[in-house]
């Protein structure tokens, strides 16, 4: 018998720690550092390479889009700008074409953090590349935490550590923004010294924080620690369960719990 | 009409003295102007390459930001600012090949073709204030104070956006007097003080500078008044060493003109962080008495 038909292509199901596709799921068209592969719509990029075969030995890390493991680089056909993600979070379209960059060079300063001050100098000291930005704003387009890149370099040039700390917080240390840059600034490690900084010499000290780590070392609630280590499953559920708790929007100091022994 | 303050990086650190006694006097003068809220590196140097367009787009994107803000002019301080901000906004008024192509490498901002001025302090005062109105507020005239206006190079050149036509001092003369100073004639308002070329040269080897200070000297002027971090580092900062090597003959205090307006309008001297400048400029105006009654 000769086989007439068109074979379909063979639609490979995933199983394990390989993406399901479900049944009837449909497939698209994406280009992995230039070779096509199909993959099930809706996944991410990440699952969808490793649909195609991919394995993540570096690269991949936590999976949730905090680590700054995955972050990759795509285009989709026929357009000029570039775009950038997180391979864990952003979900593929058709004829993307995309490639990792895991780990781009970026040059760290080595310091003593003890010697530091809450001077903008240290840091314009440690990273003199900074006065080579040029303000092209590629930084910013490539962050995928839609961090102000070139505003925070631009704050640390003007002395500002408080603005820098505060702009580049939800950084994850990706590198796409010094993959980038025109001036090679290796943004990320200028900003995370920003924050350090921001931390031990500029922010106020918490004192009820200061209090309270004095009440711990003074031994004021290992009691209490060694009861709940020495109780049994059963008791300790059962206080567990039912706890006392705020409740939720109550005004800020309006509570108090009826067990005040531990207080 | 909105008028917005674009800062620049060396007043927020090396240069506060400039800025804070310029935003205090402001305030005693009653004029509002609002700092910008995004604002970026003016590029320092106007690019003079011709087919260098990426450093323009540093002035470019301050220039944009005062646009989307509706600001009708952007008022700076620094001579250098002033310089950089005002020629990039001249390049995107004037060349249409070379505004699209940084417009369109732009694309993440609006499209920007010179719609809002850029002008300095002196021309704010100017047009905003008025001399007769600063006149009458000067709480402490500089009395007996021999100062001479000191342009440097970027407050005047190139003609099209100088602040006015080369040779003239009247903006600054015309404040400096409106506080009580005497000015002096000086005829090297204009001379270069050596700018970036010398900032290697081991100290007191800026002739550039020690000549403008040698030229006050023999005028008999006792301090100059200047709008760039930049003049005032190299004149002000090493006149021990030209003293040493005989190139002086006296010590020429090198004061922002914004530090002797805030004084004359009463400023607290704290404000004008006179320990940023020689530690003779506040000496010198102890010496004469110029100091607002509290
Ligand atoms: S600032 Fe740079 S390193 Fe940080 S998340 Fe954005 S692109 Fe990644
Ligand atoms: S990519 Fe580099 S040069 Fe461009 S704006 Fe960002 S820090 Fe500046
Ligand atoms: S794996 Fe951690 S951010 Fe994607």
């Amino acid at each position: 018998m000769c086989e007439t038909t068109t074979k379909q292509p063979e639609i490979k199901v995933a199983t394990g720690d390989r993406a399901i596709l479900p049944e009837g799921a449909k497939t698209i068209p994406i280009f992995v550092m230039g070779k096509q592969y199909q993959v099930p719509e809706t996944l991410t990029i990440m699952k969808a390479m490793e649909f195609a075969g991919f394995k993540f030995l570096r690269g991949a890390g936590c999976r949730g889009g905090i680590c700054g493991a995955c972050p990759t680089v795509y285009r989709m056909a026929g357009d000029y700008k570039l775009h950038f993600g997180l391979a864990c979070q952003t979900v593929v379209q058709a004829n993307m074409y995309l490639a990792q960059i895991p780990f781009f060079p970026a040059n760290r300063a080595s310091y003593n953090i003890e010697e530091m001050n809450a001077a903008a100098e240290g840091i314009q000291a440690l990273y003199p590349e900074i006065f080579r930005c040029v303000a092209c704003n590629l930084c910013t387009k490539a962050c995928p935490m839609e961090v102000k890149v070139m505003d925070y370099i631009a704050a640390l040039k003007q002395g500002n550590i408080e603005k820098a700390a505060r702009l580049s917080f939800d950084c994850i240390q990706c590198g796409l923004c010094a993959s980038r840059c025109m001036g090679e600034i290796p943004q990320y490690h200028v900003a995370q010294l920003a924050r350090r900084i921001f931390a031990k010499f500029i922010q106020p000290r918490f004192e009820h924080l200061v209090s309270r780590v004095k009440e711990i070392e003074s031994g004021k609630y290992d009691q209490m620690l060694d009861e709940l280590t020495k109780m049994d499953h059963e008791t300790l559920k059962k206080i567990y369960v039912e706890r006392e708790r705020e409740p939720d929007l109550s005004t800020l100091g309006a509570w108090k719990p009826k067990e005040t022994q531990y207080l | 009409m909105k008028i917005s303050y674009y800062p620049g990086c060396t007043l927020k650190l090396k240069a506060k003295n400039l800025e804070l006694a310029g935003l205090a006097s402001l305030k005693a003068l009653g004029i509002d102007v609002e700092e910008m809220d995004r604002w970026n590196c003016c590029g320092a140097v106007y690019s003079l390459t011709d087919d260098d367009l990426i450093h323009h787009v540093g002035p470019v994107r301050n220039l944009v930001r005062a646009k989307e803000r509706g600001a009708d002019k952007l008022v700076t301080l620094c001579s250098m600012c002033y310089n950089t901000l005002a020629r990039a906004n001249q390049l995107m008024k004037t060349d249409v090949v070379k505004r699209d192509t940084i417009n369109r490498f732009m694309d993440d901002e609006i499209d920007y073709a010179g719609e809002v001025e850029v002008i300095h302090y002196l021309t704010l005062l100017e047009e905003h204030v008025g001399w007769d109105k600063i006149k009458a507020k000067v709480k402490a005239p500089l009395t007996d104070l021999k100062v001479a206006p000191y342009y440097g190079c970027t407050l005047q050149r190139p003609q099209d956006v100088g602040i006015e036509p080369m040779g003239s001092f009247r903006l600054m003369t015309r404040l400096l007097e409106a506080i009580g100073a005497t000015v002096v004639p000086f005829n090297s308002s204009d001379k270069c003080c050596g700018s970036y070329q010398v900032l290697n040269a081991p100290a007191g080897d800026n002739d550039a500078a020690a000549n403008v200070l040698k030229a006050a000297n023999q005028a008999g002027i006792e301090a100059l008044a200047t709008s760039c971090p930049l003049c005032e580092y190299n004149l002000g900062k090493q006149q021990e060493q030209f003293l040493a090597k005989s190139k002086i003959t006296a010590h020429v205090p090198t004061f922002y003109f914004t530090q002797l307006l805030a004084m004359a309008l009463g400023v607290s001297p704290e404000v004008c962080h006179f320990e940023l400048n020689d530690i003779r400029s506040l000496q010198l105006l102890e010496a004469k008495n110029i100091q607002a009654a509290a």
